[in-house]
């Protein structure tokens, strides 16, 4: 496959797509799809061709469209309407109504305002192609300029420039930790080895509680991902790429594998890519689900086939990895970034951001807000304008309380810097972490002890049991909290359990154990009067833990 | 035949110049120095994993605790390896490990030649802060002339890295995650049923507690001999 070869695909293509006036576009990610849209997508089919408007009108099934709170979504295009939770044929006539909207008549009562803040103030890098191409179609993605990055720099850049343009576009690693994406991969280009071996992974496997920025990423547009691992081997001088995904997400993985074999059909993987001495080939790894083995060292461990405990660090994986070869280790969104980057160029990436954190950045908006779902925007947003803007505020008139990024690794975020800017510096100012992109916003129903136990209990389970400080002390700051919890603890117990917060974060050999205590941290730090509530006046202020003083005020009123 | 050129690197310890080859880790200059670095994951001769983290050292430049075992030195590395810091993180790490499991000095047959109990002699530990979780293990008496008593395990993993290193028969793996996790052997069957155990015994002598153990010993009769692993690495270097 040339250049000439792919851009013809691609003209074919688009003049196909151009035949059809009218489309009709069905969420097929698993949001939408645990609510049967692939019934919706079948009812759409069949009254169009009961209608004999096959040639008038192309359904498709795609990827996300974000607003998965309002679910299955379909929209129709090139009018842009947008219609919300349309029920499968057979509970109603949502699907006859959409189809007979086609000639005019609106289908008003399923219709979705695409004008809303939520869609209007997104910038799409990352999401371009989610909710627009048939995930389980490669021509679609090469329509949409799929696959220029990678044979533009096959052919016209050497390794080097490639590094430059992602160095220049200051992307940092959208994994969690923020290194400099263009650093690692000038690292691992240095690094030398026997017999030349180096290798490309894929960190798919996406385990914090409410996070599914990368799990939406493989199923809308899962070629975008090996794309940018391409680009990434070819960079570094790799031939052998790895994706460990986890096998809780079977979608993302049937269509993993349905587009690395369409794109070894079409030599867009394989050996001589573009005719060049350029060679690559991409393996699926399944994870076992383990949260430890998104680390890296422990992710490396599982993909060889060995426990997944981590191996302490130096040497970093860009030195010595799998199988002791260089390694160069992203995370999904990082890979995603990577194709735009090198059509485009690294000033244009480098213009969107702060000035530290460049670009945009996709997340995963959960909890008690009204538009949950999947969005991406600038860095340097404001955390209120996501939460309240994009989010549609609180549901049910409640107040707002705190914003947890970054999972059992992060912290909360409370009300006094809601206006702060969202970007790696400001987060960690204020005691949290970017993180993947999980954000789980909460109201005055939680009760910030609570949610610190919930997260210690997860980092509890997940710990490997390999280094002492977080195996032991992980159970011991869970069994503390789960005393503050029932209202039976003291000072005492609150001394040692800050204690604990220092040992285990300062002395654990992994990243899980380092952060395991942020959410106790930065709840202690914002709401410790809700923990001296629960040791003082044995009560939970929000009234969900059941204190045993409640217990007893319950009985006695009995 | 000259010997092949060795690189020396120059660091400090607590304040000591020391020179080292570029090979070695911090815990090894340290050690040859007469510097002592607490340790009960690494045994000499057996591959190092970092697990214990009791080995962590501050080094000058690194906002993070480094494991001495692990971490090769470097020219002009400022290491800290005793600070009151240090010595507050390692006490913890101790407690926490006598709180895991039920280490009961009196009556166990390493009394008085136990690692860990030595560990906390010399870290100054009179009682331990945390508190003992006290969980209910088995004890393995199915093999003939050995025992494992989970209830003393600290899983620092020297028998599994000397059953696969060493003795090459890789009888011992972990098993389970976090505090759940445990030694086991083959596929979780009874250690007496282990088809690949020969029972050497390499395993019993690295333990550091009275976790592995010979059978008919009484409290305190348990002394473990780990001279023969540096001989026996040794020995194969230089055959091959």
């Amino acid at each position: 496959m040339t250049l000439e070869e792919l851009r013809e695909i691609a003209r074919t293509e688009r003049e196909k797509q151009q035949e059809v006036p009218q489309k009709i576009h069905v969420c097929t990610a698993a949001a939408c799809l645990s609510q049967h849209s692939d019934k919706v997508k079948a009812g759409i089919e069949q009254r169009i061709k009961e209608k004999g408007l096959e040639k008038s009108c192309h359904v498709k099934g795609v990827g996300c469209m974000g607003l998965c709170a309002a679910g299955p979504l379909v929209s129709v295009e090139p009018e842009g309407k947008l219609y919300q939770g349309v029920r499968p044929p057979e509970e109603g006539s949502d699907v006859a109504d959409i189809v007979d909207s086609l000639d005019g008549k609106a289908a008003k009562r399923l219709e979705l305002d695409p004008a809303l803040p939520f869609f209007q103030e997104q910038v799409k890098v990352v999401l371009e192609n989610s909710g627009k191409i048939d995930p389980e179609k490669i021509e679609d993605y090469i329509a949409a300029e799929g696959y220029e990055a990678l044979l533009t720099a096959l052919t016209s850049m050497t390794p080097v420039e490639v590094i430059e343009q992602v160095t220049k576009s200051g992307l940092r690693g959208r994994g969690g930790a923020g290194y400099p994406t263009g650093l690692k991969w000038s690292t691992v280009a240095k690094a030398r080895s026997q017999n030349n071996q180096k290798f490309v992974i894929c960190n798919a496997d996406e385990g914090d509680p409410g996070a599914f920025m990368d799990r939406s990423v493989l199923e809308s547009d899962p070629q975008r991902v090996l794309e940018g691992m391409a680009i990434a081997a070819y960079a570094v001088g790799a031939s052998h790429g790895y994706i460990y995904v986890r096998a809780e997400y079977p979608l993302a993985i049937k269509r993993l594998k349905t587009a690395i074999k369409q794109a070894e059909n079409l030599g867009l993987l394989g050996n001589n890519i573009c005719e060049t001495r350029f060679s690559f080939r991409i393996d699926i790894r399944l994870g076992a689900g383990a949260f430890v083995c998104g680390e890296e060292t422990a992710l490396i461990n599982s993909v060889e086939g060995k426990r997944g405990t981590p191996r302490p660090r130096p040497p970093y994986p860009a030195q010595e990895g799998l199988w002791g070869a260089p390694t160069l280790i992203n995370n999904v969104e990082t890979y995603a970034n990577i194709a735009p980057i090198v059509r485009k160029g690294g000033a244009w990436y480098a213009g969107i951001g702060t000035e530290k954190s460049k670009g945009t950045k996709v997340f995963a908006l959960a909890g008690r807000v009204q538009n949950t779902g999947l969005i991406e925007v600038p860095m340097g947003i404001k955390l209120r304008d996501i939460i309240f803007r994009l989010g549609g505020g609180i549901p049910d008139g409640r107040q707002f309380k705190a914003a947890q990024t970054g999972g059992p690794s992060g912290g909360c975020v409370p009300e006094q810097y809601l206006d702060m800017p969202v970007d790696y510096e400001s987060l960690a100012k204020v005691g949290s972490i970017m993180g993947s992109g999980g954000l789980i916003v909460m109201d005055d129903s939680s009760c910030m002890p609570d949610v610190a136990k919930y997260f210690m209990d997860f980092c509890r389970t997940e710990s490997c049991g390999k280094c002492a400080p977080c195996r032991v002390g992980t159970t011991h700051m869970h069994n503390l909290l789960e005393k503050i919890t029932s209202g039976v603890a003291g000072e005492k117990e609150l001394a040692l359990l800050e204690e604990l917060c220092t040992v285990v974060s300062q002395t654990s050999l992994c990243g899980l154990g380092q952060t395991a205590p942020n959410p106790v941290v930065s709840t202690l730090r914002y709401f410790r009067n809700e923990y001296m509530a629960h040791i003082n006046e044995k009560q939970c202020p929000a009234g969900v833990c059941k204190t045993k003083a409640a217990t007893k005020t319950a009985e006695v009123g009995r | 035949m000259s010997p092949a050129a060795v690189e020396i690197k120059t660091l400090q310890i607590d304040g000591r110049d020391i020179g080292a080859r570029a090979d070695q880790t911090i815990l090894e200059v340290a050690r040859e120095n007469g510097i002592n670095i607490p340790t009960l994951c690494h045994l000499d001769g057996l591959t190092d994993v970092g697990a214990c983290r009791l080995c962590l050292v501050e080094v000058k430049g690194s906002n993070k605790l480094l494991p001495a075992c692990v971490t090769r030195v470097q020219e002009g590395m400022e290491v800290t390896a005793h600070s009151p810091r240090l010595e507050a993180l390692r006490k913890m790490i101790v407690e926490m490990l006598f709180s895991e499991r039920n280490h009961v000095c009196s009556v166990c047959v390493s009394n008085g030649h136990c690692e860990l109990q030595r560990m906390a002699e010399s870290l100054g530990i009179t009682h331990v802060r945390v508190p003992y979780l006290n969980p209910k293990l088995q004890v393995d008496a199915s093999n003939r002339r050995f025992v494992i008593d989970h209830n003393r395990c600290i899983l620092c993993s020297r028998c599994v890295r000397v059953c696969d290193e060493i003795e090459g028969a890789h009888t011992w793996d972990h098993f389970g995650r976090g505090i759940d996790c445990r030694v086991i052997t083959d596929l979780n069957q009874p250690w007496g049923e282990s088809d690949s155990c020969t029972s050497c015994g390499k395993c019993v002598h690295v333990c550091p507690t009275g976790a592995l153990v010979e059978k008919g010993r009484a409290a305190g009769e348990m002394r473990k001999r780990q001279q023969f692993l540096p001989y026996l690495t040794l020995m194969r270097e230089g055959r091959q």
